[in-house]
């Protein structure tokens, strides 16, 4: 049942208890304790919302950055990825294998923003050696979401 | 002008679902729930190489059995799941949907106008009938019952079968019930059929839509390949309706003359859709497990809805419909159907549609999100209060 429902949810974190039950075939009471299990083993992270931002009046910028860094005797990369993860500004973090080292995911109001902060804040960053800036221009999907387009429903209303 | 018809023909009852359908199809603003395909699109990697065939200009006929690796796979994906073995040169044929196996099955088989008896279960698919009347048999039909959750019991097929009874149809997973035969079930068929020297036509299309256990192919029972016809296809397994891709596999002897049939009408099944069905048997079986997993919520859902309304419904374990008795109502299934569509614009399918047996039911298909679902089940919460009431009057 964890994999299955950790599906559902992962989708749609807002179905209640007593829906997950029923189309899990359990007890409620059981969806409850596999959940509390789930937060404690850090399995569940949180319950956030997809927004696409795009369609409301708020502006934001999304900015992908790759970055190069020396690695630190005895600490890796673990120790400069954590002081860039610290700012609220960055979204996501990934150590990434291949041309670069981290893969930064940044949000921020104008683009302005998002270019002093790599410029004042990242790239002086004690053993960052580049950064290279992706302005994202459009989003098409995002945690398995298509946002770009809505799901028509093309069957006949009657087929056998 | 003289009449140009055949009269066999023109004397064949158009689908009941036809009649009800013209009505819906005027209700623009209706949601349904009464569609008998997946609601998932074909799942890309599989549409991909359909599209990469065509880019590699297979745009050509095939063999008249179809490609020669597609039917290796089907005879793979049998002997996996199965453990029946068919030979891919003898006895495998790929046909345009299911649809037509079953066709061109009682076309091979049939003795026209000698009272050949083709004996069919329902409440079950519209076209088992036609094509055996097409075909110049008789039809027996079998009715179902609800006490035996719409399985076909030794019993009442040992009280239809007579000394012209050529062919068994064996329609599960079943729709419009959602009712399977596991094992034992098919095990007092397959006996019967062997003393009876009856042919088998087991139309599996909804086999891997199975919530209880797994499918089990009557062909693989003892005795029992060399007088089935298997059918099955890519229709509901891989959410490929439109492509119209099936298979029939059989004995040499039925198989060699469907291919002559089919060869002759039709020529080969679609080259892409062959192509794509190629993909689907070899990396398809992530896509049914996660299809499965969904349609088994709704499933879930859908009878914990029926409960909660006081709707009887026997809990079925296949395909992807549910079968609630509407007798408590006083009104038939078309009475019923019409009302809850004007009243709630809501179109679910007579069980008529499928057979007289399907009089007092009501065909629901889950091949919709949960979020349509749940709309449709308040709707239907809300019709029966109403109608309880006016019973009360």
């Amino acid at each position: 049942m964890r994999e299955e429902l950790l599906r559902i949810i992962e989708k749609n974190s807002r179905m209640n208890l007593k829906e997950l039950a029923v189309i899990l075939g359990v007890e409620e009471i059981d969806i409850v304790n596999e959940l509390a299990a789930l937060e404690n083993e850090g399995i569940i992270c949180g319950y956030h919302t997809m927004i696409n931002w795009e369609m409301t009046s708020i502006e934001k910028v999304n900015a992908l950055i790759e970055v190069r860094i020396t690695p630190q005797r005895g600490q890796g990369f673990d120790n400069i990825a954590e002081r860039i993860y610290k700012y609220s500004e960055v979204h996501s973090v990934y150590l990434i294998s291949g041309g670069y080292d981290l893969l930064v995911s940044l949000e921020g109001k104008t683009l302005k923003q998002v270019s002093n902060f790599v410029s004042d804040k990242l790239s002086t960053l004690d053993g960052v050696l580049s950064t290279a800036t992706h302005f994202v221009l459009k989003k098409y999907k995002e945690h398995g979401t298509i946002l770009t387009k809505k799901y028509e429903d093309e069957r006949e209303l009657i087929t056998p | 002008m003289r009449n140009p018809l055949a009269e066999q023909v023109v004397d064949i009852k158009p689908s009941g679902i036809r009649k009800f359908f013209d009505i819906v199809s005027e209700m623009k603003d209706a949601i349904s729930l009464g569609v008998g395909e997946p609601d998932f699109d074909t799942p890309w990697h599989i549409r991909d190489e359909g599209i990469y065939s065509l880019e590699k200009g297979h745009t050509k006929y095939t063999s008249n059995a179809g490609l020669r690796t597609l039917r290796e796979e089907v005879g793979n994906y049998l002997y996996r799941t199965q453990g029946v073995r068919y030979h891919a040169d003898k006895e495998v044929l790929i046909t345009v949907g299911g649809s037509e196996a079953i066709d061109i099955g009682m076309r091979a088989l049939i003795n026209p106008g000698v009272g050949e008896e083709v004996l069919i279960p329902q409440p079950s698919y519209v076209s088992y009938e036609p094509c055996a009347i097409l075909a110049g048999a008789k039809p027996v039909i079998i009715n179902l019952k609800a006490e035996n959750e719409f399985r076909l019991t030794a019993e009442e097929l040992l009280e239809a079968v007579t000394e012209k009874t050529k062919l068994l149809i064996l329609p599960f997973p079943n729709n419009p019930t959602g009712a399977i035969m596991e094992r034992e079930d098919l095990e007092a068929i397959a006996k019967i059929a062997i003393e009876k020297d009856i042919i088998v036509m087991s139309d599996e299309i909804y086999g891997e839509l199975t919530y209880k256990g797994k499918h089990v192919s009557i062909a693989g029972l003892p005795g029992m390949k060399e007088r089935t016809i298997l059918i099955n296809g890519f229709s509901k397994t891989y959410a490929m309706t439109g492509w119209r891709m099936g298979y029939a596999c059989g004995p040499e002897n039925i198989i060699e003359q469907m291919t002559k049939i089919h060869q002759f009408a039709i020529m080969c099944a679609p080259t892409t859709g062959q192509y794509a069905g190629i993909e689907a048997l070899r990396n398809g079986e992530e896509d049914i497990i996660e299809m499965r997993t969904a349609y088994n919520q709704r499933r879930r859902y859908l009878m914990h809805a029926f409960r909660e309304m006081g709707l009887a419904c026997f809990e079925p374990f296949g395909a992807f419909y549910v079968f609630p008795c509407i007798k408590e109502f006083g009104m038939t299934s078309e009475e019923f159907a019409s009302r809850f569509l004007e009243e709630e614009k809501v179109a679910a399918v007579p069980g008529t549609a499928f057979g007289e047996s399907g009089e007092g039911f009501l065909r629901i298909s889950y091949a919709y999100s949960l979020e349509k679902l749940k709309v449709a089940m308040e709707r239907l919460s809300r019709f029966i209060t109403r109608l309880r009431e006016e019973q009360k009057k």
